[in-house]
């Protein structure tokens, strides 16, 4: 068994990765809720079988024979995990290895000896020795039948759906399906469309009713926003008193959008808006591209997960049509900047003028998911999250004003593009107040699968493209901004710019090649704390904020790093009861699973593997850059020399880059 | 409402205050060994061994332990417990005393059926009284180690939460929907414990049986199905009612006894029960052959059988969860292709395959409901499909 498969078997919480504890630092340590706090009911999460689960010790092993291959496995395996491990093909569909169990499609049953009826093998842990049968022809008839009748109730051609080719419903009929309807298809739709949120497109008509929606955002987001409503035939998936996803509690986080096996849940595309502005001649089409896309897009073109492909997706771009090319990753230097500058005026009021008022921990801003987790859940937490906007939306405010006077441009002629691996960042660009430079200041969000049809739709197979360079003025882009993409990126980017700024030493004198490991992985939640070993002469970019650093000399900085609202919720309770957290000055929270590079924008599928390719991929992009501290990338000193001439959190900044939040509540009306 | 015709019962002679304290005399082995060696099995249908499930709860290490009565008695065709609850409550809750007792549980639940709210001002009446009595509550009968009580919960209506597992989910507040099995609820049941969920019927035959004695009950009945049943009986006979009669009673029988000797069939076990044709009126009800919760429905010679069929099936497409893909797919389409029939418009291969879904429910469904759903069905078309297909186009009945 790899290690990665142990975790996803960690007993106490249900889940992958994603709900695992933080290193040794939290060790020992009590939270004031709940070990477990999952939503779940008892029997859908992991099986608990107290047993060693090491190889050899008696006891700890249990004989399975599947399909006559004799294998042993840890008490607890479910006959899905142990076929896998011997190699043997059982279909599943509702089950999903960062969802709890369901055993509710009932496709990967399987004949255990002994058993009159057939078990499913996703939710049958093995703790004695079983015979189990994988394909035999009840099990055959099983299958074929359930096929059939989840395509009774599926309405929807293939053809014009987002999901053909990437659809597990399409690939079961295509194995295991008749050649015909056994049992009839429905020919007039059952559902309207919801088409309200700017993020998720609910077509309940394509639904099978596996639950993975329902699981992701109860259980592993524990959100909340999906559940089934009736019973029996008229079964479905619902919002609260049938409300529009627009109307509930909905982050748009997309993680549902990720693990829907067919087309009922999909993001909002923009497509054909952005391909007509394209055509445009008066247009001139800017993109952005974050860094998770590259990281994932070449799944889109059938390469393994965690090849980037940046240079090559700018050619594509550009062949696209679009006008010019640049890096989020400029305006997540930026951010870093903003955002660094905040905590230290935080930091400088609460311990020097001894300001009680000031919000502390900081919170980042970067995740819209977050943000409006935040905003409904917990609401009168608004003063504690950063007033940056996230690099997305600086990026549109600095183009539509900067970038236009720079080219001679004039704004309203220009269309702002974000290319993220994210569906809340719809969303984002459509918060009534982003339009701080005049114009909205990006006009559209597009999915890195979206971007993957675009390309298609252009004739390209990406991986076989030239590269190319991002363009100037913002081109130059460094690693910093590149980890954004990754849990706990935004605090390692932070802390490479925070160090050096106060200490004047370089940051590879405290980490190697200023690789901040700690805070890098997939733990939910990560704590670190770092002393000022020593502080250096105040940089001038700040001077007009703090006269010295004296009162940093030897303080021990205290860090989170959180990913999934799940973790969030753990964290923000903690806080709330005046935990470990509350005595934090700085926590990186998203609300993906694995941060940015896990978002509901991404390829489908996603598991833990595919997300630890991704994140390996871009912690390898960050390691060739020349430049990996956001305050050295000169196109961001050029910015604040020539335009944003009041430094940092000044006045110009204020205006462009910082936004405020909007306490929304959980009352739905 | 059926109360034309009860009794008469064994019940109405037990002396509750006399069992229950010659059970908690008794030490808690003793009280399972008892109830083992009676080999009294679930009466609610499935006919789990009682005394093999409260010795696995028994076995269990946790401090806390439940004791569940499923008062939510919806299988259509069944009221008995209805009316052990209305006359008999005091022994169903020395049942679960002793059950409580046994297994080492401090609290019991009552799961009452959504329509039987009526019923709970007077079991709430009676529960305090047992509390007056030390019958209930802390250190019964002066026992410095058991303390017991118990507290009623409605249901709300849903067929499947008879199941114990979905029966678990509703206690918790969850949406009635069954449970993937293993865990069984005697290992993580009621808030993630161990937890005993036994009918009704079951509990007051645990009292009775610690009055009369364990080789009294076993006495009766059959090998396998030892003791009495309680036997809901409707549709068409002469006397509709409840009847107690002994396991492994023919269906011949039991008809003669409530009038309805010219059946053409009989549907016993309820709704996911099997509909039995006259030539099979010589069976045995019971574990060994017919099991049963105890619903009997009489059909006469004058009955549509496709209407049955239809009308099961179109409760089961209602009252499936609507978790798995077998049952609540499954069932609408059997209920359109039945529907197909009676117009006259559905072909024998298509009977055929709906007879394999059929099979495939039984098989794949997760739970007993959906395993069951298409029993009805399947028996009603393998003895009668003369009677199903045999419709004329233009008037939809039978020639």
């Amino acid at each position: 068994m790899s290690d990665t498969k142990k975790t996803s078997n960690t007993p106490e919480k249900g889940r992958g990765e994603i709900a695992n504890w933080a290193d040794s630092e939290n060790a020992g340590y009590e939270f004031s809720f709940g070990a477990d706090a999952s939503r779940a009911p008892v029997s859908q999460r992991r099986q608990m079988i107290k047993a060693q689960q090491v190889e050899g010790k008696i006891g700890g092993l249990v004989k399975v024979t599947i399909d006559g291959h004799e294998i042993r496995v840890p008490m607890g395996t479910t006959i899905l995990d142990a076929a896998r491990e011997a190699g043997i093909q059982i279909p599943t569909l509702c089950a999903h290895e960062d969802l709890c169990i369901a055993g509710v499609c009932r496709i990967c049953v399987v004949e255990v000896e002994g058993f009159r009826t057939l078990q499913a093998s996703c939710a049958y842990p093995i703790t004695q020795p079983i015979v189990v049968h994988t394909h035999t022809p009840k099990v055959r008839q099983a299958r074929r039948h359930i096929v059939s009748l989840m395509l009774a109730n599926h309405y929807g051609e293939c053809y014009t759906c987002k999901r053909n080719g990437n659809c597990e419903l399409q690939n079961l009929a295509e194995q295991y399906g008749a050649e015909r309807f056994l049992f009839g298809h429905p020919e007039e739709p059952l559902f309207e469309k919801d088409l309200s949120s700017h993020a998720v497109v609910r077509d309940m008509n394509k639904c099978v009713l596996c639950r993975r929606c329902v699981r992701t955002c109860i259980d592993l987001q524990e959100v909340g926003v999906l559940e089934a409503v009736e019973r029996g035939a008229h079964t479905r998936i619902d919002t609260f008193m049938s409300k529009p996803l627009a109307d509930v509690v909905c982050i748009n986080c997309g993680q549902c959008i990720n693990r829907c096996p067919t087309g009922a849940l999909t993001a909002n595309d923009p497509r054909e808006e952005i391909w007509r502005a394209i055509d445009d001649p008066q247009k001139h089409v800017v993109i952005q591209t974050a860094p998770s896309p590259r990281a994932g897009i070449g799944e889109c073109f059938g390469l393994e997960p965690g090849v980037p492909l940046t240079f090559e997706m700018n050619t594509a771009l550009r062949e696209c049509g679009f006008d010019a090319v640049f890096d989020t990753n400029f305006t997540a230097d930026l951010t870093i900047i903003e955002e660094g500058t905040e905590l230290i005026t935080r930091l400088y009021k609460a311990l020097v003028e001894k300001d009680e008022h000031v919000a502390l921990p900081q919170f980042t801003s970067c995740s819209p998911g977050w943000v409006k987790y935040l905003e409904h859940f917990y609401p009168e937490y608004i003063p504690h999250v950063s007033s940056c906007k996230s690099p997305q939306q600086m990026f549109g405010a600095v183009i539509k004003t900067y970038y236009a006077q720079h080219k001679g441009i004039d704004p309203k002629d220009i269309v702002t593009v974000a290319l993220m691996p994210c569906s809340a960042k719809k969303y984002e660009c459509n918060r009534p107040e982003m339009n701080d430079s005049g114009f909205k200041d990006i006009d559209y969000g597009l999915t890195t699968r979206e971007l993957g049809q675009m390309i298609k739709e252009g004739g390209m197979h990406l991986p076989d493209l030239p590269k190319s360079d991002f363009d100037d003025p913002f081109g130059t882009a460094t690693g910093s901004g590149v980890i954004f993409g990754a849990s706990g990126g935004v605090m390692e980017a932070a802390l490479r710019t925070v160090i050096e700024l106060v200490t004047g030493e370089k940051v590879e004198s405290i980490f190697e090649h200023a690789d901040i490991i700690p805070v890098r992985g997939f733990e939910g939640i990560k704590y670190v704390e770092l002393r000022v070993p020593k502080v250096g002469p105040v940089p001038a970019l700040l001077k007009h904020l703090v006269p010295n650093w004296d009162w940093l000399d030897g303080a021990t900085l205290k860090m989170a790093v959180v990913h999934g609202t799940a973790n969030a919720k753990r964290v923000m309770e903690d806080i709330k009861a005046g935990g470990k957290f509350s005595h934090c000055h700085f926590i990186e929270f998203m609300a993906c699973p694995g941060g940015c590079l896990g978002g509901g924008g991404q390829p489908i599928p996603t598991n833990p593997e595919i997300r630890a390719a991704r994140a390996k991929a871009i912690y390898s992009e960050d390691a060739a850059y020349e430049v990996r501290k956001s305050h050295e990338n000169p196109a961001i000193i050029k910015l604040y020399n020539e335009f944003l001439t009041d430094g940092p959190c000044g006045h110009v900044s204020h205006k462009l880059l910082h936004t405020h939040y909007t306490k929304r509540g959980k009352v739905i009306n | 409402m059926i109360t034309s015709h009860v009794g008469p019962l064994t019940y109405e002679k037990v002396d509750v205050d006399k069992a229950l304290k010659a059970a908690l005399n008794k030490s808690r082995s003793e009280v399972i060994g008892t109830v083992s060696s009676s080999g009294l099995k679930g009466r609610g249908g499935a006919g789990f061994p009682t005394g093999v499930k409260w010795n696995l709860c028994a076995a269990a290490q946790n401090e806390h332990k439940f004791l569940v009565c499923n008062a939510d008695e919806g299988e259509p065709g069944t009221f008995k417990d209805r009316i052990l609850l209305t006359d008999y409550a005091k022994l169903v809750f020395a049942g679960m005393v002793i059950g409580g007792y046994a297994i080492g549980a401090t609290k019991g639940l009552i799961y009452l059926r959504g329509e039987y709210q009526y019923l709970r001002a007077q079991l709430e009446e009676i529960l305090e009284a047992l509390r007056e009595d030390k019958l209930l509550g802390f250190n019964i009968l002066g026992k410095d180690d058991f303390s017991f009580d118990i507290e009623i919960r409605m249901g709300a209506g849903a067929y499947v939460c008879g199941e114990e597992t979905a029966l678990i989910e509703s206690l918790e507040g969850h949406r009635g929907e069954p449970r993937n099995r293993p865990p069984y609820p005697v290992d993580t049941g009621f808030l993630g414990q161990p937890t005993a969920v036994n009918n009704v019927e079951t509990l007051a035959w645990v009292t009775t049986i610690f009055d009369k004695g364990a080789e009294w009950f076993k006495g009766q009945g059959t090998e396998k199905s030892p003791g009495l049943k309680i036997f809901s009986v409707s549709g068409d006979c002469k006397q509709p009612g409840v009847y107690e009669l002994p396991f492994g009673v023919s269906v011949a029988d039991l008809l003669k006894t409530v009038g309805g000797e010219d059946a053409k069939a009989v549907q016993i076990g309820g709704a996911s029960g099997h509909c039995i044709p006259a030539k099979d009126f010589g069976r045995k009800i019971g574990f060994e052959d017919i099991a049963t919760g105890g619903s009997v429905i009489v059909f006469g010679p004058q009955r549509d059988l496709l209407e049955v069929a239809i009308n099961f099936m179109e409760f089961f497409s209602d009252e499936s969860c609507g978790q798995c893909t077998p049952c609540r797919d499954g069932c609408p389409v059997i209920l359109k292709g039945l529907e197909a029939f009676k117009r006259g418009e559905c072909s024998i291969a298509h009977l055929h395959e709906l007879r394999r879904l059929g099979e495939t429910m039984q098989l794949a469904s997760k739970c007993g409901l959906g395993q069951s759903a298409a029993n009805a069905f399947l028996s009603i078309t393998e003895h009668f499909a003369d009677e199903v297909l045999g419709r004329n186009q233009s008037n939809g009945f039978k020639e």
